[in-house]
């Protein structure tokens, strides 16, 4: 009953909140003092970015690691791997777009060779090659383990990725709503449009996913479905 | 588990000996993108470039390329890994030994390329020298990743071309770091935090390999 109803809750509650981002940070909260009105792309840059990098991979990743170890191995967790990586592969393009928009009007350039970008953009290829990895096996049960092996090694690059701008100097900004002693460094209404816009980006993210499995679900079984039918096709022509 | 990696090492690079692929085909692929880059730099900034050290790993990757594509096929031809799998062989063994040959082969190459850049770019001699234990070892990560991403590559659609698109955004942190170090050597800067990358992709790729190879084997 309960998971019914967060199933069907999902999408309204992610689109009020996503919407309320929008209005907060479009109309409610003030302009930066040193930004000024480019600060507003950073209540949506930030949390696609928590999504791209931890979020969907982070899923991609344990579903993968829970595919490999035998005990939970199923075909459940090679779909949500599949179908999260899928998703993080939109938003670390979003990242990637978002961030350069940022980037024009503050840094002059839409693209820099910094540490930061290049590291989130090498993980988008990554991605897309474990698209690509799937793709080129047929063998269900070979595509999910080499695929799974891939996704774990792949996620390695996460942590490079998230201290990219400790170890190198490089142009863009550190850590931005918390010191390093957890102080908070947004205050107001920036702070509430923040948590807002992270909250709301979390939860498409896993009304995405969820959309993208039950299609995939879908699709297995019209696989099965059309494989049974040709099977028993033969079996009637006495082929088999 | 190291008796099985020396075995499997043997077989490689006897292979390879006997094949005579890489004196005849893989090296003098690497000497000529070696001049290549040097022509699309130009005469006047070939010479004496600070670009020498990027150039020289930039064509090692290639070359990479083909040797854990050569060293995938040689597995893929008939009955070999059904005969792996019928012996019983450790495969985190048969990872090692395959890593130990592709990084052997890896060295011999690096060896004539680095003098190629010595040669060709102008890049000093004293530098090369000093540049040298960090180039071994990043060939040894890439040995070690190659081995591994050609295993997740090897038979299905497409393997030759979907090993680039795996392997070159896995290998940039490594080619970042083994340039870095390379350039350190010829400035006297410091080494020490990009041999800290190397080292510990060298490390993890072998964890991962001992401890996965296995699953993509049996698959």
């Amino acid at each position: 009953m309960m998971k019914e109803l967060s199933q069907r809750l999902l999408g309204p509650v992610t689109f009020a909140l996503l919407a309320l981002t929008i209005w907060l940070g479009l109309w409610v909260t003030p302009p930066d003092k040193v930004q000024g009105n480019l600060v507003r792309l950073l209540y949506v840059h930030p949390a696609v970015a928590w999504v791209a990098l931890y979020v969907s991979f982070g899923t991609a990743t344990i579903a993968s690691c829970l595919y490999l170890w035998k005990r939970t191995r199923s075909w459940d967790m090679d779909r949500i791997a599949h179908c999260a990586m899928e998703v993080s592969v939109v938003f670390i393009i979003l990242t990637l777009i978002t961030g350069s928009i940022w980037g024009r009007p503050t840094w002059g350039v839409w693209w820099a060779w910094d540490a930061r970008l290049t590291s989130t953009a090498i993980l988008g290829v990554l991605a897309l090659g474990y698209l690509a990895l799937r793709r080129a096996n047929d063998d269900p049960t070979l595509r999910a383990k080499r695929s799974a092996v891939f996704a774990i090694v792949s996620a390695i690059n996460v942590p490079i990725i998230h201290f990219s701008v400790q170890w190198w100097k490089t142009l863009h900004q550190g850590a931005t709503v918390f010191t390093s002693n957890r102080q908070l460094l947004v205050h107001g209404s920036m702070a509430w449009t923040l948590l807002i816009s992270f909250v709301g980006f979390t939860l498409l993210f896993f009304w995405l996913l969820r959309a993208r499995y039950r299609l995939e679900v879908e699709r297995d079984a019209a696989y099965r479905a059309a494989f049974d039918e040709a099977v028993s096709l033969r079996q009637r022509e006495g082929v088999l | 588990m190291i008796r099985i990696a020396w075995l499997v090492a043997k077989k490689d690079l006897r292979i390879e000996a006997r094949s005579r692929v890489l004196l005849w085909q893989v090296v003098p692929f690497g000497a000529m993108a070696l001049l290549l880059t040097g022509l699309a730099l130009g005469p006047a900034h070939a010479g004496n470039s600070s670009a020498g050290p990027g150039l020289f790993y930039l064509v090692m990757l290639f070359v990479a390329l083909l040797m854990i594509n050569r060293s995938q096929v040689l597995e893929s031809t008939p009955g070999t890994r059904a005969s792996i799998a019928t012996l019983g062989l450790d495969p985190a063994g048969v990872f090692l030994g395959k890593t130990l040959a592709l990084c052997v082969e890896l060295w011999v190459t690096g060896l004539v390329l680095l003098a190629g850049t010595v040669l060709v770019l102008h890049t000093a001699l004293h530098g090369a020298f000093l540049a040298l234990p960090s180039v071994l070892v990043t060939l040894g990560a890439l040995a070690a990743a190659g081995t591994l991403y050609g295993a997740m590559t090897a038979g299905g659609e497409g393997a030759a071309t979907l090993l680039p698109v795996l392997c070159l955004p896995a290998f940039a942190p490594l080619l970042i770091a083994g340039e870095r170090a390379f350039s350190a050597a010829l400035t006297h800067g410091g080494l020490w935090e990009w041999w800290v990358i190397v080292v510990v992709a060298l490390v993890a790729y072998v964890g991962v390999g001992i401890l996965l190879y296995g699953v993509l084997e049996e698959s």
